[in-house]
Formats: structure tokens, sequence, C-alpha cells
């Protein structure tokens, strides 16, 4: 035995300790997995022996050979081993290894209950320590159920040592084994109150953590935390203490109102930036932003603390020096920028600034504020400086992510802040300029955009067009700017389009047709055949004016010169155009030789105007008379045997009855889908001006782009092109304009106020001028019925939007649901001559806690005989009440106010008043009447079947509302299996969509997720799988249950 | 705090704690990622990041990185005094530590972090008290 000791510290000599260890892997930089590799064999041998020394070696090693990401797992037993040393050195090297190679899979866990619960245990503060530190690594849900009671003894430990790690360690207790919150928390609330400083300020993160996850909880802590705010010094409790109570302030806003003088304090007084970061952020945007929203008016209103003080003190941090203010600055603002855009905006220079630092990321994120910022009143000034940053961006990333902001910023909510299009015109142009841009395709569109839509720029735009295209070898020489001869698709296309417009079309048609075209990608050549084609039928109709018939001939053989060169063209589109014009003006020509006037029959072929079209213009198209969208083309497959069995000329005529509650089923899905199709088709089509740039990318990888051979042009002098414009002259255009204006503006107030003489003139002073003062030099063509969202005219769009949506509302609660027979109106024939179906129609209404249903019931005489005096009774329930006339006995019965004759059928409604929705009702009834033949009373009894899905409305619902309700917790849980039903997935659900007015929230692969709501707002959703069962979830589990069955009946009966 | 990690300007891991469970794989994978996010960034950049659904505070002393996860309402400040804190510590506890005291000395870094930080939280706001647990339970280790 004692040999064998004296063996082991021998061979212990020649072990590797850790040092060796890393030193060797330094030393084999080269071969460094081999020999780890030797490494671990050896730690393997060593992990054999018993000496515990050597063992607690190995693991150090391992650990160490873990970070380095080689797999140890297989040592875990060996790790409870070195755990379970009793001496220090070795138990600590034991836990380390543990909290980093230990995970919930890790089955030894299993082992160390024990072991832990002996450490904790101990007497030795540092071994109890140590055990904490493990354990608050690889708790378990077990180990936490297992060891909650002792970490709770030891929250009152007489060590603040282990009292404030035994704190910290139950939050993660808490979240593995929740159960055992509620009888820690009143030790937990104690310790907030522990004279140790470290003790406390474990139990407030701890707390604050909970909250969290859960303020409602811990409201009653608010007086406590409120103390412990005004006493404490300390900033890393106070910054928790504020996040809590940045929690609970929603809930309690008289909270807000006595934090006010406290914060405001603290904001004022710090010296601590992270703690005047976390009042402004927490107090001021946490609150005030979403999930919140409702909450946040009222919050601002009991904060009101002035948004200003925020932003100031945010105004510091962003001027200080250092780079971390400055970006948390910038990010609070933005924050503050959705709640108080008005307050953000005045500090529009300090932001400007920032695009000058060094830093990217702070300069994207004041780019991001910037595009919240702009109004009518500094937008050429920003985008003047934008521009200015343009030119001296280096690397192309950021260049692209400034042209698309200057884009973005411009064009945003419908070009609602540019007052003048020439200027913008040509800040398009002149980003034309920047080399290297991948947004080639982005200018071109808002060219297009703009051309096609502010009408009194054409002739601007055009002009300019017609200068870029005649410059274009300046855009096409360089292999780099490959993306921005993108423009030149949108150029060629407007010089033709409004070619009247253009000074000399002769030089633009030249210009369209230089050889070097050819090198361009073929969707651009495309563009410029089709539109020298136009300008050619514009330049004839000027020269044939001349008498000169030699110039028209002349322009036409230049056409027929040129075009050869495109008809050779790789790209099919190039080709197809080109010869179709070649030969047309080959025609043309002839003509013109025969002294044949043919001007005005070749602008005949573009005449008319292209007008842009709102993505939603669709809808405003009138439906021609007689044509009736919501009438079926072809019959529907009929859902139920009722249908089936009634004779077709009935049914026919009961048709719009019938299609009404399906219309509305259809209407909202069919919608969604049509949109979806209508974008799909609009993106795909290139002539659709106001779609996506997605179309113009197709184009670019046309194969054309390939063979374009390069030239490279070396120029030193920036690209400026002659005669282009300088946007900058138009910011001094538009201060001239806008105070004219104001000195007219001014002339007339003063005026005003001659004559009105009162007091009040002050309001008017001619101080800063406001939004609306400022009228736009060009108006952007907007039709409002073409584009129903976007248009400037806000409010008024808004308001009635809000007026349709409560239509809709309305609407839906009126909305007509189908009982199908099959659950509904069973009837017992009594009587072998008369045959009566009832297909019923209820329709609900909401009448504070009682509902009222109505229940439409078709009356069908079948019988030969004429039926009179039919008196519908009903036998009521606790629940469900027939509507009867006031004055008339609970027991009587309602006349039917018609009569039948032989085979003729009619509706009569009946209002019931329904007080539970959760449970099926079914209701006995009689139908009396007097068959006229035979003048007997006759009697039919009928069962009416009100299903709970008669009250569930089929209402759509996106997917993240649809996650948020899972999440919320408030829903009750239960599944159940169809069995035998084998049927595509896809009529299973239409199934349940129609059965039992359910919509699909998403369908992802072999499950979908379903939802529906009842009338009195409870939620159901479905999860269904393919496997046929559905797991569901409900607010109210009767009505659920209810419903799933009623679902399983459906399919059972197919 | 989800996780701390310390890495040199090389891209080699010197310390790796995680608060919250992930699987083996994905740690792999998030510290790779991230170093290479890190290390691309300028020295004139601000520490912070958004990542994923974290936020990352990044640190840079001498050629060691230090690099903390914390959640979208956390405190960036705070996290970066809570970074320079474990560094003055170590600075304490070594003797102007360096790159090579964390690499030799791997566990006794942990144990620093372990007495500082716990499940992700501060466990103690007074540097003193932190140095003084970790000396004392030295002691114990020299003792047996």
């Amino acid at each position: 035995m004692a040999l064998k000791i004296v063996k082991g510290s021998i061979d212990r000599m020649f072990d590797k300790n850790l040092q060796d260890l890393v030193r060797g892997i330094r030393n084999h930089k080269e071969d460094e997995a081999k020999y780890i590799s030797t490494c671990i064999d050896e730690i393997k041998q060593e992990l054999k022996q018993d000496n515990i020394a050597v063992k607690a070696n190995a693991v150090c090693k391992l650990t160490y050979l873990q970070m380095l990401g080689y797999d140890v797992s297989w040592a875990a037993f060996n790790i409870v081993e070195v755990m379970s040393s009793s001496k220090f050195t070795y138990k600590r090297i034991g836990y380390l290894a543990a909290s980093q190679c230990f995970h919930e899979s890790t089955d030894v866990i299993m082992l160390t209950t024990n072991q832990i619960r002996k450490d904790l245990s101990s007497p030795n503060q540092y071994d109890t320590g140590v055990a904490l530190t493990g354990l608050s690594c690889f708790v378990t849900p077990d180990l936490a159920r297992d060891l909650a009671n002792d970490i709770m003894t030891l929250m009152s430990h007489t060590k603040p040592y282990i009292r404030k790690k035994a704190v910290l360690i139950m939050y993660k207790v808490f979240l593995k084994y929740p159960e055992s919150l509620r009888p820690a928390f009143p030790r937990l609330k104690e310790k907030l109150e522990d004279p140790d400083p470290g003790v406390q300020s474990a139990a407030v993160n701890v707390i604050c953590e909970l909250a969290r996850r859960n303020p409602k909880n811990y409201l009653s802590l608010a007086p406590l935390f409120f103390k412990l705010m005004t006493s404490s010094t300390n900033n890393w409790v106070l910054i928790k203490i504020i996040k809590l109570f940045g929690a609970l302030t929603p809930l309690e806003p008289r909270l807000g109102k006595k934090l006010i003088e406290p914060l405001t304090n603290l904001i004022h007084s710090t010296s601590a930036m992270s703690l005047l970061y976390e009042c402004v952020n927490t107090v001021y945007i946490d609150v005030n932003t979403p999930p919140l929203p409702s909450l946040s008016l009222s919050l601002c209103l009991y904060l009101s603390l002035p948004p200003q003080l925020c932003v100031q003190k945010l105004r510091i941090l962003i001027e200080d020096s250092d780079q971390n203010l400055k970006y948390l600055g910038l990010l609070a603002m933005s924050k503050i920028l959705k709640t108080h855009p008005k307050s953000v905006q005045s500090h529009k220079d300090l932001i400007l600034q920032c695009l000058d630092d060094k830093d990217e990321s702070i300069r994207l994120r004041a780019l991001d504020l910037l595009y919240g910022m702009v109004s009518k009143k500094n937008l050429m000034e920003i985008v003047k400086k934008l521009m200015l940053h343009v030119d001296k961006a280096e690397g192309t990333t950021y260049r692209d992510e400034l042209l698309t902001k200057i884009i973005d910023i411009c064009s945003q909510s419908n070009y609602q802040y540019i007052t003048n299009f020439e200027w913008y015109i040509s800040i398009l142009v002149e980003l034309t300029r920047l080399e290297g841009t991948r947004h080639g395709h982005l200018i071109a569109s808002q060219m297009l955009d703009v051309a096609i839509r502010v009408k009194a720029i054409r002739g601007f735009a055009v002009a300019q067009m017609a200068t870029l295209l005649d410059n274009a070898h300046l855009l096409t020489g360089n292999m780099q700017r490959m993306g921005i001869c993108e423009v030149l698709y949108a150029a060629a296309w407007i010089c033709g389009e409004f070619s009247e417009h253009l000074e000399n079309p002769m030089q633009t048609l030249e210009a369209m047709l230089r050889p070097k075209v050819a090198t361009l990608p073929g969707h651009i050549q495309a563009v410029y055949v089709q539109n020298a084609a136009k300008l050619f039928a514009t330049v004839l109709k000027s020269q044939e004016g001349n008498t000169d018939s030699t110039a028209a001939q002349e322009t036409s053989q230049l056409m027929i010169d040129r075009l050869p060169l495109f008809v050779q063209s790789a790209n099919l589109e190039v080709q197809e155009r080109a010869s179709c014009i070649l030969q047309l003006v080959k025609y043309i020509q002839k003509l013109q030789q025969k002294d044949v006037e043919v001007a005005e029959e070749v602008s005949a072929l573009f005449a008319g105007e292209l007008n842009p079209v709102a993505p939603k213009a669709q809808k405003k198209v009138p439906v021609p008379e007689g044509l009736d969208l919501d009438s079926w083309i072809n019959e529907p497959p009929s859902e139920s045997e009722s249908e089936d069995e009634q004779p077709k000329a009935i049914f026919a005529k009961e048709e719009p009855k019938h299609s009404r509650p399906r219309r509305e089923e259809v209407d909202e899905k069919e919608l969604a889908k049509r949109r979806e199709a209508r974008k799909q088709e609009q993106a795909n089509n290139p002539f659709y001006i106001k779609a996506s740039p997605s179309s113009q990318k197709v184009y670019q990888e046309a194969p054309g782009v390939e063979h374009i051979p390069v030239v490279q042009i070396d120029l030193s002098v920036p690209l400026k092109v002659p005669g282009l414009p300088m946007s900058d002259q138009y910011v001094k255009l538009e201060e001239e304009r806008r105070q004219k204006e104001r000195a007219e503006k001014k002339k007339k107030e003063k005026k005003k106020r001659k004559e009105k003489r009162s007091g009040r003139g002050k309001k008017h002073d001619s101080g800063p001028e406001s939004e609306e003062d400022i009228t736009p030099a060009h108006q952007v063509d907007i039709v409002t019925e073409e584009m129903p969202e976007k248009s400037s005219k806000h409010k008024k769009k808004k308001q009635k939007k809000e007026k349709e949506e409560k239509e809709k509302k309305k609407k839906k609660k009126h909305h007509h649901h189908h009982h199908h027979s099959d659950g509904g109106g069973e009837e017992a024939v009594q009587n072998g001559t008369v045959e009566e179906e009832e297909p019923l129609l209820t329709s609900l209404k909401n009448k504070s806690s009682t509902y009222q249903v109505v229940v439409s019931v078709i009356f069908e005489n079948k019988c030969d005989s004429f039926l009179k005096s039919m008196e519908f009774n009903v036998l009521d329930s606790l629940n469900s009440k027939l509507q009867r006339p006031e004055g008339s006995g609970p027991h009587d019965g309602l006349t039917v106010p018609f009569q039948l004759p032989p085979g003729v059928s009619n509706e009569a409604r009946f209002v019931f008043t329904v007080q539970s929705i959760i449970m099926p009702q079914k209701l006995k009834g009689t139908l009396t009447f007097i068959v006229k033949d035979s003048s007997t009373h006759e009697k039919l009894d009928f069962k009416l079947h009100f299903t709970c899905t008669s009250y569930l409305i089929t209402t759509p619902c996106y997917s993240d509302a649809f996650a948020k309700l899972l999440e919320s917790g408030d829903l009750k849980c239960s599944s159940v299996r169809l069995e035998g039903v084998n049927m595509p997935f896809h009529h299973l659900l239409a199934r349940i969509c129609f059965h039992h007015h359910f919509s699909v929230v998403e369908r992802i692969d072999s499950c979908a997720s379903m939802y529906s709501r009842s009338i009195q707002g409870h939620h159901v959703c479905l999860l269904v799988k393919v496997t046929v069962s559905i797991d569901a979830k409900c607010d109210e589990p009767t009505l659920l249950g209810n419903v799933l069955d009623e679902i399983k009946q459906t399919f059972s009966q197919c | 705090m989800h996780f701390m990690l310390l890495f040199s300007r090389q891209g080699k891991l010197r310390l790796q704690k995680w608060y919250t469970a992930t699987a083996e794989r994905d740690k792999k994978k998030m510290v790779r990622e991230l170093m290479q996010i890190v290390l691309a960034r300028k020295p004139k950049m601000c520490s912070f990041l958004e990542w994923r659904d974290l936020k990352i505070v990044y640190k840079r002393y001498a050629s060691l990185y230090f690099c903390c996860a914390i959640e979208e309402q956390d405190n960036e400040l705070i996290t970066l005094e809570v970074i320079h804190r474990f560094v003055e510590l170590l600075d304490k506890y070594f003797g102007s530590v360096c790159e090579l005291d964390i690499i030799f000395n791997f566990e006794k870094a942990y144990f620093i972090l372990d007495e500082f930080l716990m499940g992700g939280e501060i466990q103690d706001t007074s540097k003193k008290s932190v140095l003084k647990a970790i000396e004392q339970a030295d002691l114990l280790q020299e003792f047996h």
C-alpha cells in the first residue's frame, strides 16, 4: 500500500501539469491536433489511477482542452469523482470542470445531487461557495427541485458571502423549477433589507429579473424599492431598480407620478453615464414604446418629464468624444423619435455632424435617424449634406447605403417632403455619377416614377435625360460603373415617351442609335430601339411640316442604316423589336419616296398616354353592369345532404340567400390570395411602373452583360457632365422662392392685422415657418382614387378607414352562419303527406352579456295541399330562449307570417337570446299548421341544434399575433385524434375552415395552425397535423372541448 | 448576460463562460462567428453591435478582447463597466495582468470570474470583497 502511494507520487513528478500542457501546445503549433491527441491519451491513463491529485490534474487539463474546442464529455464521471474530493483544491477544479462541461443532458448530473447537498451544508463557506457557483452553471430542473430547500436555508446563512450567492442562484432555480418561487419569495423579499450591501444588491438583481418576466406579481414591492431608490448610492443597484420600475410603471400609472421627482433628480445629478442612460432609456423609451402602446399615452401624461430634458441629455451623450456614448445616444434618440419627433428634429445639426464620424456604425445610426427627421423645410439641406458625404465616402458599401438612404428619404410617403422636383431630378442625375454603385436600377425607377407622375417636370426631365443619353459614354465607359448604366434605361424611355418636350429630338435620336449602344445590356438596348422609333415619329412630324421632304427621308435613311446593328443582337427582344421597326421604317421610306405624308400615321403608332397605375387601382375599376361577382359560375359541390335532395328549381330560387354567407368567407380569404397573385403579376410585368425593382434585376442576368467589351477611360478630372445641373442651385432657388412667399405672406398678414387690429396678432408672427407654409413648386400627380393608401391627405383617409373598419365590424356581427342541416334542423316527419326541410340560418347579435341569435327557418311545402295558420314554438331552456312579443306567455307559439301553397318555400326569422355560448344547445320545438283541404291541425316536431361552432366567427389572424397569443399562456390546452380519416390534408383543412369557421394562420408541410374567435371573443387556436391529430388551445376549456367534439363529429360522418 | 468570451487578437479563445444553456455545437458556431465580426472592427469603432437578437458589448485590452452578450433591455454601459471591473480584478490578482497569465492560470481566471459574476449577474459590486474571497479560498487551497 505504502509502495503504491510512493509510486503514485513518483508518477506525478513525470506527469504534465496544466502549465506543461499549455506550453506544449504552444510549442507544437504545426501539429497541434496530433500533440493534443497524445495528451488526451496520457490524460486517459492518468484518470485510471487512484490518486485523486493525478485525477484532478487530468481534469484540469481537460477543462483547458474543452475550451479549445475538444470533446471531453467522456470524462464526465471522472469530473464527478474530482468534485467529490474532500480537499478544497481538487473540489474547486472538479466544480470548475463541471460548470464548463456539464449541460442539462449530461446524465451523470443525476449522481451529483447528494454530493452537492453535502457541499452546500459544509462548515467551510468556500466549499459551499464553490458548490453554489458550479450549480449556477449546470442546474437542471431535477437538481433545482431536489436542492431548492437546501438553497433556501442558505439564504439566511450567517455569512453574507453565502447569502448573496444563495440569493443569486435562486433566480436560476426559479427558472428551472418555478414552483419554488412561492415558498422562497418571503425570504427573498427579506433580503432586500439585508444589512450587507452585496446581499441586498443580489436580491435587487433577482427580483428585477423576475419582475421583467412577470411584473404584476411584484407591484406590492414598489414602496420598498422606492425607498431603496431614494436611499441607495450604488449605481449598479440603482440601474436595476430603475429597470424594475420601468417594468412596473405600465401596470400602475400612479407610480409614474411618484417617480418623476427622484428620476429628474437622478438625471440632473448623476455623473455616471450608465445611470443617466438607463434613466433616459428605460423611463422614456422602453416604457413608452410597444409592447405597451395603449398604456404609453397615459404614461406620457403621468411621467410628464419633458422629452426635451431627455433629448438634451442625449445630446450630451452624442456630443461626447466617446464613441460608445455617441452610439448609444443616437440609438436612444431614434427610439424617442418615434414618440416625440418634434423634439428630436431640433437637433438636426448634431445628427448631421455624426455623419462625419469615423465609425461606420455611428454613421449608419445617424442615417437611420435622418430618415425620420426630414421635413419639407429641411429636406434640401439634409440631402445636400448627404450628397457631400457621398462624394467623400470611402468604401462602396457605405456609399451605396448613403445612396439608398437619400432616395428613401426623398421618396418617402409619396414624395411628401419634396417641394421642387427639378431639384430631385438633378439629385438623381448627380447620383448617376457615383462610381461603382449597385443601385442603378433604383435611380432609374425613381426617374421613371417622377417623370411619369409629375407632369410639370417632364420638360425638365426630358432635357436632363437627353443630356444623359448624349453623354452615355461617361456612364458606361468603366467596367466598375456597370450598375449605373441601368439609368440609361430610364433615360431612353423618358426621352422616347415624352419626346414632344425634346428641344433637339434629332440629336437625341442619333445618340440613341450610336454603335456603342450595342455594348449595353440587352434589356436596355431593347428600350433604346423601341424609343428610337418613338423619337423617329416625333422627328418626322416636325420635318414634314417644313416642306423639305429630303430631311425626313434622311431621317428614315439614318434609321435604316443603324437598325441592322440591333437586328444582329444576341438578345432576342432587341432582335425582335429592331427587325420589326426596321421593316416599318423601310415601308415608310417607300411611302416618302412617293411623296405621301406619313408623319401623322407614324405618330399614331405611339399615340395615347401611359398612366401611372397604383398597385391597388384594380379595386377601383367599376364592376360592369349585370356582372354579379358574387354568384357562382358553376354551382359549388354541395356540402350538405339536404341541399342535394332539394329539387333544382327551388334551389336556384334560394341561391342568393345561400351564397351570401359563403361570399363573406370567400371574400376575406380570396382577397388576400388575389392580392398576392396580383403583386406577383405586377412584379413580373416590366411595363408595370410601380413594380418593385426586382423586375429589373431579372434583366441584369440577361446574357448580354458578359459580352460587353470593357473600355477603360482614365479620367483624372471629376466626372462632371457638361450642361448637367447642379442640385445646389436649387437649394438657393428654393430659399429665394420661400423668401418671396414669406414676404408676400407677411404683406398679407400685415394687411390683415391692420384690418383686424386685435391684440391677437402676435400669434401670426413671422417666426419660423411651419410645415404648411411651404407650398410645393410641383405637384405630384396623385389621383386620390388610385392611391388610396399613401395619399398626402392622410387625416381624412384615416377617418374614412376607421369608419370602414367600424362598418366591417358591424357586418361581422351580422355575419350569417350557415347551420348545416346534418347537425341543425332535425325533424321527425310525422305525417306522410307533409315534408318540410329547414336549413337554418343563424345570425348573431351581441347585446351586452346575452347574445341574440337570429335563426332563419325556411319552410318548404313538399306536399300537394295548401298549408296555413302555421305556428312555430320552441321549448325554452335556461340558457336559450325564443323571443316572444310582449304580452305573450313563455309557452306561446309564434305565428308564421305567411301561408304556403304547394311546392313553395318561404323564410321566417326567429330571434333567440343566448346566455352562455360555451355549450351546444338542443331545443325541442313544434310547428303546428292546418292543411287547407282537410282543415285539421297537424303537428311537426323538430329539434333546433345550436352548435358551438355556430358561435365562432371566421377571423383572420396573422402568424405573429398568433404566436403571441399562444405564448401568452392564458390558453388552456386540449387535443383530439381523428380516427379513420383519410383525405388529402388540404381537404381536411378546408373542411375545418368551412364547417367550423376557422381560418388557416400558417401551414408548414405536415401541420397547419388555425384560428377562430367566438362572438364573445374567445380565442380558439388549432394545430392540425397530417397524422390527423388536433392540438387545440382556447381560453375557455368547455367551449374548446365542445368545438373539438363537433369537429370530430364532422369527420366521423365522412 | 448570456455569455462572456475572452479571445486574442489572433482569434484564439482564452476563456468562455456561458450563463444560458447552449448546445456545444451552437457554442462553437457562435464563438467563431462573433470572433470574426469583432476582430474585423476597427479600433476607433464603438464597442456595441447588434447580433442576432442579442447585443454584443466588447472591449479590447492590449491583445485580448473581452466580449459579452446581453439582452435587448440590458444596459450596454454597465456591461462595459462589468468588463472593466473584471479586468481590474485580474490585474489586482495577478499584478499587471497579461495574456500569458490568463493562458497559464486559466483556472484562476475562472475562479475570479465566478466570484465576480454568478449566473450572469454581478455578485458583488465591491472589488475588495471579491478579492478577499479569492485570496481566502486560495489560502485554503495552499493549506491542504
